[in-house]
């Protein structure tokens, strides 16, 4: 595990914001302090329309355990401003006690003896409760929900149904828009049909047909909720052809195309509109970025990156929402409109703790439903945990250190590469790890576990080429995802040196000698975004891995040096 | 694709190396133009006169999806009357083995100045494009454009 101190330092110093907030740590005290559904929903209503907003899901219908990240750095303008805070730095940012529910839902640190005292969160039956709370509140016709993406990937169920679970379940939900992004993974056809045929809207205005520059999904559609009349904008992920595999989309480009989004907002005012919405799968900077380029824009909805933020972002007379991920959160935006134009908006980001809520008995059975199919896969034991398993953060996550021993082993390799995903559930200490929870870290439509020969210079591009998309000081050039996981190997990353500068002191492991520049390695990997990739699928890999270890325990993981935050 | 059978990208060569379970093959390096091979060619078109900017609209993807087909298209702002109008407009990659990329010449009767077209991008680089105008004054415009292995996102 990289040093929690060094980059603690490094966003103290950067943020002047959270000296001084004054909140001591309240420990267990408020730990025990029990949540009800009534606590979660309570809300001061404002103006006649409220938004609903969930994005990220990534096809967890069942409640789960998701720590957040400890390290999420910022780079160049963004340095330590939220969501590039984590654990202390966040609390004393949002004005959320230590040991409290906010602080287990949004932070890391003490997760594991968090997660004991409050449970898992998420589950859609719970998510429908609070949706049927606020619409039986706020009236059908106020209400609008809409969905920021990567909801139809994720899990062992989506992957082999091609995502018709989660299709049934948000068109049960009376979703009204979505966006794209691993959606697109599925393959243009399976995502025509269902954008053609589902009850919610499919929108993207940035998805062209790259002969004719043709928009393959509707740009726009206006509600009208309240009295007033509300556009939402949808934006894919504008990386797409790049992040995922382009051969299973190779008609479509991507693209910010932000002259696009101003020509869609004019005419949504032109049309009538009072609110403006951008449903968008930027990630946060990118929406930062554009929210200050692109006028007249009331709200953005961001997604893509993960961030949950328990407050609203403002950039010029645009808000930002950072609704998090996996089912852990929905965000209720209630808006006033005067003479057309918004006059006030009031935010919550609602947290979906299961123990809390109780479950919409129709949800319960629709998801029970559309997991029977697959009952005995998912609850197979392959193996329990001693450690705590979790994805997220920027350079390593124990459950990729899992997946990169499983390939080392298993594909027998000197050095093996593992994707920087933000999505996977967390397994805590003594957990059992099942086949749901091994699919739940791998479901991908591209999992095949390659293994072949790289030269140190390639693997260092390799490095180089990833730590850019991250790490790039203009949003606009990065695309999302953490760095690349590396078994095997370590290095050392300097992220404020330029692209091609920042990887220096790879060192492989094993023998402790530098990796040779011209030297042949042999090396597994998988989530190729190449067509015809060879090789076994990562969750063959992962549970062969599980079943021979049988009791999994991950050493911290000291092998990446970063500097420059 | 009958480009692709040539020479493979950096992009392709390193994705297949790094991402694809096939034997790594390096395409032989190349030479690359830089900054100074365009501004030599530049310099044989034009000599020593001086660059302004502004008038020229240089619109090409941030991250280049398919460094293949990298889509490029200028609008040279001009009235296009006979008397003020855009002669020539030259497209360059620093990073390309020949820079210059394609060169457009327009009279009045074609009503605007406006064109598109599509490169080949082996590498990050910046792309140069330049604008004479009727009156002998010259516009430069310059814009990156990434080529990346991809993979990996979020």
């Amino acid at each position: 595990m990289i040093s929690r101190r060094d980059f603690l330092q490094a966003t103290a110093a950067a943020s002047a914001l959270t000296i001084g907030s004054g909140l001591g740590p309240l420990g267990r005290a408020a730990a025990q302090q029990r949540l009800t559904q009534a606590d979660i929903l309570r809300f001061d209503p404002l103006g006649t329309v409220t938004i609903l907003y969930v994005a990220d899901a990534h096809a967890q219908l069942m409640p789960l355990h998701f720590r957040e990240p400890s390290v999420n750095l910022g780079v160049g303008e963004v340095k330590g401003m939220p969501p590039h805070l984590t654990d202390a730095e966040f609390r004393n940012y949002f004005k959320i006690a230590a040991g409290s529910a906010d602080a287990f839902a949004l932070t890391a640190d003490d997760f594991v003896a968090l997660a004991k005292n409050y449970g898992r969160m998420g589950g859609m039956d719970r998510i429908a409760t609070l949706i049927g709370a606020v619409r039986a509140e706020r009236g059908d016709d106020k209400v609008l929900l809409l969905d920021g993406g990567d909801s139809w990937q994720g899990s062992w169920t989506s992957l082999q149904t091609k995502a018709q679970d989660m299709v049934d379940v948000m068109s049960a939900l009376k979703l009204d828009a979505m966006v794209g992004h691993w959606e697109f993974t599925y393959g243009a056809e399976r995502v025509k049909q269902i954008a053609d045929s589902a009850p919610f809207a499919f929108l993207a205005q940035n998805v062209r047909d790259n002969e004719w520059q043709e928009p393959v999904f509707e740009a726009r559609k206006m509600f009208e909720r309240g009295g007033a009349t509300v556009a939402v904008i949808g934006q894919a992920l504008p990386r797409t052809a790049v992040a995922n595999p382009r051969w299973m989309f190779p008609n479509w480009e991507f693209g910010i195309r932000e002259e696009d989004i101003q020509k869609q907002v004019d005419e949504a005012r032109a049309a009538g509109a009072s609110i403006v919405v951008l449903l968008s799968h930027n990630g946060f900077d990118v929406d930062r970025k554009l929210a200050g380029r692109v006028k007249g824009l009331d709200v953005i909805l961001t997604a893509h990156t993960h961030d949950a933020m328990p407050g609203l972002v403002k950039v010029g007379n645009t808000v930002l929402v950072a609704t998090g991920s996996h089912g852990k959160f929905v965000s209720r935006l209630d808006i006033e409109v005067k003479d057309k134009k918004v006059s006030d908006i009031r935010f919550k980001l609602m947290p979906v703790f299961a123990d809390a809520i109780k479950p919409d008995p129709a949800m319960t059975a629709l998801v029970e439903k559309v997991r029977a199919p697959f009952a005995g896969d998912l609850a197979r034991e392959i193996g329990k945990t001693d450690s705590l398993l979790y994805r997220r953060g920027n350079f390593n996550g124990t459950f990729d250190d899992l997946i990169c021993n499983a390939m080392m082993s298993e594909r027998d390799a000197e050095i093996v590469l593992s994707p920087g995903f933000r999505w996977g559930g967390t397994l805590i200490p003594d957990d059992a790890i099942t086949w749901e929870h091994i699919t739940n870290a791998t479901a991908i439509t591209y999992p095949n576990c390659y293994r072949n020969q790289m030269t140190g210079t390639q693997i260092k591009e390799v490095l180089e080429d990833v730590a850019d998309n991250i790490f790039h000081p203009d949003p606009y050039f990065q695309g999302g995802g953490d760095m690349v996981r590396i078994g095997g190997m370590g290095y050392a990353i300097d992220i404020s040196k330029p692209m091609g500068s920042r990887i220096s002191g790879m060192t492989h492991l094993k023998s402790g000698k530098p990796i040779e520049a011209s030297k042949t390695y042999t090396v597994s990997g998988w989530a190729s975004i190449n067509e015809n990739t060879q090789g076994p699928p990562i969750w063959d890999v992962v549970a062969a891995h599980v079943a021979k270890v049988s009791t999994v325990r991950i050493e911290p993981n000291t092998a990446v040096k970063v500097t420059g935050a | 694709m009958v480009l692709k059978s040539v020479e493979k990208t950096r992009r392709e060569t390193l994705a297949m190396a790094a991402i694809a379970g096939l034997a790594a093959i390096l395409a032989p390096r190349l030479s690359l133009a830089d900054e100074q091979a365009v501004a030599a060619e530049i310099k044989k078109l034009y000599g020593d006169k001086k660059f302004e900017s502004g008038k020229i609209k240089l619109d090409v993807p941030e991250i280049a999806e398919n460094g293949l087909v990298v889509p490029v298209n200028v609008d040279i702002e001009s009235p296009m009357t006979d008397a003020d109008y855009v002669k020539s407009v030259h497209v360059f990659a620093e990073g390309n083995p020949l820079p210059a990329v394609v060169s457009y010449r327009f009279t009045p009767a074609c009503g605007k100045a406006s064109a598109s077209t599509r490169m080949r991008l082996a590498e990050t680089q910046n792309i140069v494009c330049i604008a004479e105008m009727s009156n002998g004054k010259l516009h430069m415009a310059k814009a990156n454009v990434k080529v990346t292995i991809g993979g990996c996102g979020g």
